[in-house]
């Protein structure tokens, strides 16, 4: 209580005050001065540091994606165009709750489950938390104008506007001019990173792979004042990028899609090619595959779907079926036998349906062999046996003849090898020979196996685009000149269009002469046009295409056997599984004369050459003729790309 | 019981006051004072003019905060400090009760919880308004005693510091637990705690550190000292704001960028650029100078303040004036500090210019309370 009680000094009191005022005033000065030092600190002796790195945040190097190359077909139509497309993309490092920011873009833009998966997918792979992952493409306008809406609510969500891919026709061109597909690592690592920052495309199939290089185009780059966010605020300076250069390709697309008309729906594979240059006016290959699915995004669901098929549409049959030639090789052994002197145009050899070689029980049928009657078509020469299609003519020719001058001849007409100047990825097919067999099988070579080979069968395999080269050869009389899609190339200035040369080589240039491919082509023709000769006379083709045609045309039927039939048994379809039924083949070309279109047809598992393959061939045939006449009427003739 | 602090005293400073009843001694304001808040209050807005980027609601919204700020300023000028002597208690119970109130049912904002809220009325910060009870609640237990304090009286002055500090410390609102704890505590030093204990406190602080660190520090709070450290640790996490402040101080250079032309800010790199932040605004914006004025007026402020509370008439009316003005430091010391990159981040705005209301109140309404010391005479 006695402090309670002491008087108070008013005075001391305050000088007390005062001195503590004081020296707390000096204590704030002090302490101010401090803050003063560290402003000198940071904006004058480090000024520059800090400048330089104020500079860095705002501004950034952007890479711009140039515009790639478009594809036109021969006549101008746009096969791959460019359109404009908003994607939805992710940056991984600004966004917190990734279930939950999916959660928010669901209600947003209606993804079903799939989707939901896809991006949590994506972003688990996602290599760079810094850069926009692309999760969800072909945003509508309806769906960018609500992410726009809730944009504050979607840190680290951004729409990308970007040029992708378009392919106006869809199915049809789609093993032709193949498509993109958005880069995936290993992509990265076999292109030039730099060229590429800024591409999310890249060409993976057909066409679109193999000129990659050209239709990309350079990249450009700009600089831009950025917000924290990454949000583009302004450019400072931009370097445009080189968009890549157009491709004309050799394709016909109104041919292609009566190619694929003439199919209907057939497994199968067309090719036709312009026997003078090589063009590949068609490439179908069915069932296709819509190529906007890779650009606008698939889910892998769908993907699993489309690859695993059983129908396999993904598998370009044009040029990666490979198949038993059967009769459709036949051409290549009478000239092989011709060129040899094995036979001569005027030999002949009495066909009675079956063959056996000397000292084996095995007996080898003609197609036209039945249990009830032994067939055969009686005395053939080469051009009846091109025309009948005789087995027993080309039984014995084959066993006379050297396995390996046979070999080599069917070589020289591309079998065996992938000649197709642009398409690196087509099969080569097989042709087997005495090596091949010890290699492959381990067993010697038996005659038997060059009597499978002269019908083409046997281990003897070709793909849709060398059939149709062996079609345009014998079109062209001799000269092989390589398939290929591209016509022309152009950085969009039209001086600089390149034409390219196609290389010619001429088959069986000394032991073949004109006139020899000439029989070669009437006999040809006689598949075809030879009718009204009774029994065993007409061409085989020629009940079923050659009796309403306005036009000479060659062809030749094949029917090749997939699984091998039992001695004595006769072949039944009914009986035979979907994949086991034979293939329908038809190789030919038109006009006889002068040659401007050579095809081969292949139906899968389709039956007869002559009844299922050569109506779909006559059709693609009738269409090119048209739109010849078409185009010639109305001055739309664009000069054949010469040779 | 004495009676001496209600007799009228002459402080020797006083002998100009008493020369006259001037304009502004009978509205019981200080036209230099005044003057100079005024000037901080004007920069400060042209400051976030820019800061608010265009948002002409924003920048009205603060406008009009700051014409009430003003006003309470006037208010609380208008009471004689006698009144506040008398609710000194009652305002400090009140104040606390309203703390344990926002334990219980407060509401949480970015996850804290700081506020109350009487639905449709009103929602306010009782840790706000200790900031202005507890130094009273102090000055008014020590005006009766000896100065200075016996060791009894200190350790009971601590007692109402520390409880409210703490509870606000927890809440968590480490920031404004600082403040409360300065502003009490600045009391203690105006009213002539030995200095060797200050010294002795400070020590024992330092020694107990690794204990606070393990025990007292949530985990966010010690990243947020380590990353001083090392801004560079975390530089899109904890460091972000620290980098970018000081990118943005640093990048300003003496004279700045010009007003409006601040790239950090503008760009969205500076976090809470109208805010606790605004500063980094200032420095990028006008560079050194511009923060050195501003910190020029600040101290012409604070000496005006300490002036006019040294010719208070009581020692309560001293303490309670001094110490809000060592208040008014404490925070722009923290904040520049904070900005700079010497202290670590907490929640303390830069007074009178970062963009917000209740703070700008309680400091108007504190320089108020200075302006009532000095100019209510008789009592």
């Amino acid at each position: 209580m006695a402090v309670e009680l002491a008087i108070k000094d008013q005075n001391r009191e305050v000088a007390l005050f005062v001195s503590r005022a004081t020296t707390l005033f000096v204590l704030v000065v002090l302490l101010l001065g401090v803050l003063i030092l560290r402003l000198l600190d940071l904006q004058f002796w480090d000024h520059d540091t800090y400048k330089s790195r104020s500079d860095d945040n705002r501004t950034r190097v952007q890479t711009l994606a140039p515009a790639r190359g478009m594809i036109f077909d021969r006549n101008g139509h746009l096969l791959a165009d460019n359109q404009n497309a908003s994607s939805l993309a992710l940056v991984g490092e600004r966004i917190t709750d990734l279930p939950q920011t999916v959660s928010l873009l669901t209600q947003l833009l209606d993804l079903t489950p799939e989707q939901q998966a896809e991006i949590q997918g994506r972003m688990s792979l996602n290599r760079r938390a810094d850069k926009p992952m692309i999760v969800i493409d072909a945003l509508s306008q309806r769906q960018v104008a609500r992410l726009a809406v809730n944009r504050h609510l979607l840190p680290g969500v951004q729409v990308v506007n970007q040029l992708v891919r378009f392919y106006p026709y869809g199915e049809v061109a789609a093993h032709a001019v193949g498509s993109v597909r958005r880069m995936t690592l290993d992509d990265l690592s076999s292109v030039d990173p730099v060229q590429y920052s800024a591409t999310s495309f890249i060409g993976k199939r057909g066409v679109e792979a193999f000129y990659e290089q050209q239709l990309h185009g350079e990249v450009g780059y700009q600089k831009v004042e950025r917000d924290a966010l990454g949000r583009v605020r302004q450019t400072l300076d931009v370097q445009s990028p080189n968009p890549g250069q157009d491709l004309r390709l050799h394709l016909d697309i109104e041919l292609q899609q009566a190619s694929v008309k003439a199919l209907s729906g057939k497994r199968g594979a067309i090719v036709a090619l312009d026997p003078r240059s090589g063009g590949i006016l068609a490439l179908v290959s069915e069932p296709a595959y819509d190529p906007n699915m890779f650009v606008s995004g698939m889910t892998a669901k769908a993907f699993s779907q489309l690859s695993s098929s059983v129908y396999v549409p993904l598998f370009n049959r044009a040029v990666n079926g490979q198949y038993a030639p059967g009769s459709t090789f036949k051409p290549i052994v009478g000239l092989a036998g011709i060129a040899t002197n094995t036979t001569s145009w005027d030999q002949t050899i009495d066909d009675r349906g079956s063959f056996r070689l000397p000292g084996q029980e095995r007996i080898y049928r003609d197609w036209s062999w039945t249990k009830d009657d032994s067939g055969g078509q009686g005395l053939v020469d080469l051009n009846r046996a091109i025309y009948r299609s005789s087995n027993v003519y080309f039984y014995d020719l084959a066993t006379r003849m050297e396995i390996d001058d046979l070999v080599r001849f069917a070589g020289a007409f591309g079998l065996g090898h992938n000649l197709v100047l642009d398409i690196p990825s087509a099969s080569p097919g097989l042709v087997p020979n005495p090596q091949w067999k010890q290699g492959a099988k381990n067993l010697p070579w038996y005659p038997g196996d060059s009597v499978n080979m002269s019908i083409g069968q046997g281990d003897l395999l070709a793909t849709p685009m060398q059939m149709a080269l062996v079609a345009s050869v014998i079109a062209n009389r001799g000269d092989l000149v390589a398939p290929r899609m591209l016509a022309s190339i152009s950085d969009g200035s039209e001086d600089t269009q390149q034409s390219l040369e196609a290389p010619v080589k001429k088959i069986g240039a000394e032991t073949l002469s004109a006139e020899d491919w000439e029989n070669m082509v009437r006999a040809m023709g006689d598949v075809v046009h030879r009718g009204n000769q009774g029994f065993r006379g007409n061409g085989t083709a020629w009940a079923y295409i050659g009796q309403d045609i306005g036009y000479r045309m060659a062809g030749k039927s094949g029917t090749a056997q997939v699984v091998e039939i039992r001695q004595g048994e006769e072949y039944d379809e009914e009986q035979l599984s979907e994949f086991d039924r034979k293939h329908a083949w038809f190789i030919a070309f038109a006009p006889l004369e002068n040659p401007t279109i050579a095809l081969a047809v292949l139906v899968e598992n389709g039956g007869g050459g002559s009844s299922v393959a050569a109506p779909v061939a006559r059709a693609v045939l009738d269409a090119h003729m048209q739109l010849q006449q078409a185009r010639r009427a109305s001055g739309k003739d664009l000069a054949v790309v010469a040779r | 019981m004495s009676n001496a602090d209600f007799q009228r005293t002459l402080s020797p400073y006083d002998a100009a006051a008493t020369s006259g009843s001037r304009w502004y001694f009978r509205l019981h304001i200080d036209p230099i004072l005044v003057g100079l808040l005024a000037m901080v209050v004007a920069f400060g807005l042209v400051v976030l003019r820019s800061a608010v980027d265009g948002n002409e609601a924003l920048f009205a919204a603060q406008v009009q905060r700051l014409s009430v700020a003003f006003l309470a300023m006037i208010f609380a000028a208008q009471i004689p400090p006698h009144f506040y002597l008398r609710v000194a208690p009652l305002f400090y119970l009140l104040g606390l009760t309203a703390l344990v109130l926002v334990f219980f049912f407060g509401v949480t904002v970015k996850g804290s919880q700081r506020w109350l809220e009487v639905p449709g009325l009103l929602r306010f910060q009782p840790s706000e308004l200790m900031k202005l009870s507890v130094p009273m609640a102090v000055a008014w237990y020590l005006q009766r005693r000896t100065l200075p304090p016996s060791l009894k009286y200190i350790v009971a002055c601590l007692a109402i510091i520390a409880v409210p500090a703490v509870v606000i410390g927890r809440q968590p609102d480490l920031g404004t637990g600082i403040l409360v704890f300065g502003a009490g505590f600045s009391v203690l030093l105006l009213a002539g705690l030995s200095w060797r204990w200050v010294v002795w406190a400070i020590l024992g602080i330092c020694a107990a550190a690794p204990l606070i660190w393990q025990f007292v520090l949530e985990g966010y709070q010690r990243r947020r000292i380590l990353t001083l450290f090392n801004p560079e640790s975390d530089p899109l996490g904890a460091g972000w704001n620290i980098i970018q402040s000081t990118t943005a101080i640093g990048s300003g250079g003496l004279f700045g960028k010009g007003l409006f032309q601040g790239t950090q800010s503008y760009l969205d790199f500076l976090p809470e650029a109208r805010t606790d932040f605004i500063v980094a605004v200032i420095g990028e914006e006008l560079g050194f100078v511009g923060v050195s004025f501003l910190l020029t007026l600040y101290l012409l402020i604070i000496a005006r303040g300490l002036w006019l509370a040294a010719q208070a008439g009581s020692t309560f009316g001293r303490l309670l004036a001094g110490s809000f003005v060592l208040t008014f430091f404490i925070y722009l010391f923290v904040n520049v500090a904070m900005v700079s990159g010497i202290l670590p981040v907490v929640g303390v705005p830069l007074p009178l210019v970062s963009y917000g209301g209740t703070s700008a109140i309680t400091l108007m309404a504190g320089f108020g309370v200075i302006m009532s010391v000095r100019t209510h005479k008789a009592w």
